[in-house]
């Protein structure tokens, strides 16, 4: 396991648990560098947390295994100081204060008390460090977990679903946080049910549905493979619009609701053929297929909780670029 | 999410391309790396156990009950004995009542220690803190059972020394001191410990305690019961063998034909909790957390 001789590496290599017969996560391999912000995303139940609880090793892997620089996560001597997690929401006793918990936690791994007032300061938990954590607002319990993150000042860090419950300032914050501390040269490895969250703070995604890898790519990558744009044609000669187009050498798709999409900005050179054929349009629109859309067409199938299954046509994925009917109409239905 | 969605942001000029293969600087924390051992989980448990308020509830209740119960039977029986005192008997024997009733404040705190960090999710931190799950047992067993013993002790230290001086009594011998304080506290604590590893085996509270108070009360309880003859036997043995009997073993100079005599239960005790809490190690270290 001596591949890498840099430090900070998360390295999953056929991972995979079952749940009796279900599986939750489906040999998944890939790596988390340090340096960036990796975002690990998947719709609900498509096995994040699973993945992240092996890595922790709070859960067994039914096989395959998962390696921090080449160790298993119970034989780290300092697991604090070398990973920091925030876990699910309130992983803790509601009983007991916030200083009280961090105290806990620093003492486990040897951390001087001090460490624990910089941290209730740094996620801005000062004023409430005596209180019991029982009546936190989900914000608060959010940035508590996050100071219990940052207590051993780990030189890797994983958060699951962090911006959850939290206020737009605090997803400001935990936005520039991840960011800055990527930028110190950490791992960082972030899981969401967000494409949007993650492609304002992801350098680096990794896809998962229903446990299996769908991508493992950079986020420039993904971005540029994926928001491509098209036209929205609407209009009552369809058929002579569609001849014009087709003299012209332009590829007009007819979607599910009677429009026509043409890939490309070309909304300039479609609307003066339609002129100069005396086509009537009633809507010229250029469009862009959102990260979101295409997140969701990558998960298409593996999306385990649909909100109406039958209003749901399939979720049969379709070689992009061809007959795309309405790019992504049924996602805004669901 | 039909609009047109703006350009990406290119601020987060991804540099990842330069992550993998050449010496990146990783980051070094300046906190000094520290090798956990069991003295760090023991700091830790004893931070935890203090910072609850049901420590707190159920040692209070205990104390309580003990001091309260044992002082009120020694007044009782002073009043009521027609010379003021109790003859030959052993004057110990009247903190039974109150450790007996107090024991069920011992079986929910151990249950507690152990089953309420399940119910609430701070396993999950508790393990990702301590990977090594054997530690974390070990902690809060020694944790729990040393908080539980010195409660104990001075709990019925203060009845022994109350019954003592009330009752016009002999003397107790230094056997029985011995055995009516640092014994019977000794076998509460381990009944305590008892009832937490059970409470990580169930790692449910009140399924934990409910079990604990069965097997506190139930053999007694099912032994009244047994009319039949053919059961005799077994009814004998129930009883004899049932906590509440144990219990009083500590208080008795009378060595029975049969039954658990001397310090006999005391041995019982820790062989059961050390069965327990090797299937306890067994299952910590096979389930998932």
């Amino acid at each position: 396991m001596s591949r890498f001789s840099v430090g900070g590496m998360i390295e999953l290599e056929g991972l995979t648990k079952r749940y009796g017969e279900k599986v939750a996560v489906n040999n998944l391999t890939f790596t988390v560098r340090p340096g960036i912000v990796t975002g690990f995303l998947g719709p609900n139940g498509a096995g994040k947390s699973t993945t992240m609880r092996m890595i922790l090793g709070l859960d067994h892997p039914t096989a395959g295994q998962v390696r921090i620089d080449g160790k298993r996560y119970d034989q780290l001597k300092d697991p604090l100081t070398y990973i920091g997690a925030l876990l699910e929401a309130k992983a803790w006793h509601g009983g007991r204060s916030a200083f009280n918990h961090l105290l806990c936690l620093a003492q486990s791994n040897g951390i001087a008390t001090n460490r624990v007032r910089e941290v209730l300061e740094t996620v801005g938990l000062t004023a409430v460090a005596k209180k019991k954590t029982k009546g936190f607002s989900m914000g608060m319990g959010q940035r508590l977990g996050i100071a219990g993150a940052l207590l051993g000042d780990p030189r890797i860090l994983m958060f699951d679903e962090p911006v959850n419950g939290l206020d737009p300032e605090g997803i400001h914050w935990i936005r520039n946080l991840m960011k800055s501390l990527a930028a110190q040269g950490r791992t960082v490895f972030v899981s969401s049910h967000l494409m949007s969250e993650m492609a304002l703070t992801a350098d680096h995604l990794v896809v998962i549905g229903q446990g299996r890898l769908l991508a493992d790519t950079s986020m420039a990558d993904f971005i540029e493979r994926n928001s491509r744009s098209y036209v929205r044609i609407r209009t009552p000669q369809r058929e002579l619009l569609l001849d014009v187009l087709h003299t012209a050498g332009i590829m007009a798709v007819q979607t599910g609701d009677g429009a026509l999409e043409v890939d490309g900005s070309k909304a300039e050179q479609i609307g003066e053929l339609a002129a100069r054929h005396g086509v009537v349009l009633h809507e010229l629109s250029p469009q862009q297929a959102s990260l979101e859309e295409a997140f969701m067409q990558l998960t298409a199938e593996s999306v385990e909780y649909h909100a109406h299954a039958d209003a749901v046509p399939g979720g049969q994925q379709r070689p992009p670029g061809q007959e795309r009917q309405s790019w992504g109409s049924e996602w805004r239905r669901s | 999410m039909s609009t047109p969605q703006p350009p990406m942001p290119q601020t987060a000029a991804p540099n990842w391309q330069a992550a993998p293969g050449s010496s990146y600087p990783t980051y070094t924390s300046p906190i000094p790396v520290v090798r956990t051992h069991l003295g760090h989980a023991l700091a830790s448990e004893w931070t935890k156990i203090r910072s609850v308020r049901s420590t707190m509830w159920t040692l209070g209740v205990f104390v309580l009950l003990v001091v309260g119960i044992g002082l009120a039977a020694a007044a009782l029986v002073a009043a009521n004995s027609a010379d003021g005192g109790v003859g030959d008997e052993n004057p110990l024997s009247l903190g039974f009542f109150g450790l007996l009733l107090g024991s069920m404040c011992i079986i929910t705190l151990g249950v507690l220690t152990t089953a309420s960090e399940y119910g609430t999710g701070m396993i999950r931190t508790t393990m990702t803190a301590c990977p090594s799950r054997g530690r974390v047992l070990a902690a809060k067993a020694i944790v729990f059972f040393s908080v539980a013993f010195v409660v104990t002790l001075a709990a019925s230290l203060v009845v022994a020394l109350a019954d003592v001086s009330m009752l016009d009594a002999r003397e107790p011998t230094g056997q029985e001191w011995l055995k009516g304080t640092v014994g019977i506290s000794l076998y509460i604590a381990l009944l305590g410990l008892l009832s937490l590893v059970v409470g990580s085996i169930i790692r449910h509270s009140a399924g934990a305690i409910t079990i604990m108070i069965g097997v506190l009360l139930a053999p007694l309880v099912i032994a009244l019961f047994m009319f039949s003859e053919s059961l005799q036997d077994l009814q004998q043995a129930l009883f004899e063998y049932s906590i509440p009997n144990q219990l009083s073993v500590f208080y008795s100079q009378s060595l029975s034909s049969s039954g658990p005599s001397g310090w006999d239960p005391l041995w019982i005790m820790l062989v059961v909790t050390a069965a327990a809490f090797a299937a306890a190690y067994a299952l910590l270290e096979k389930r998932d957390v």
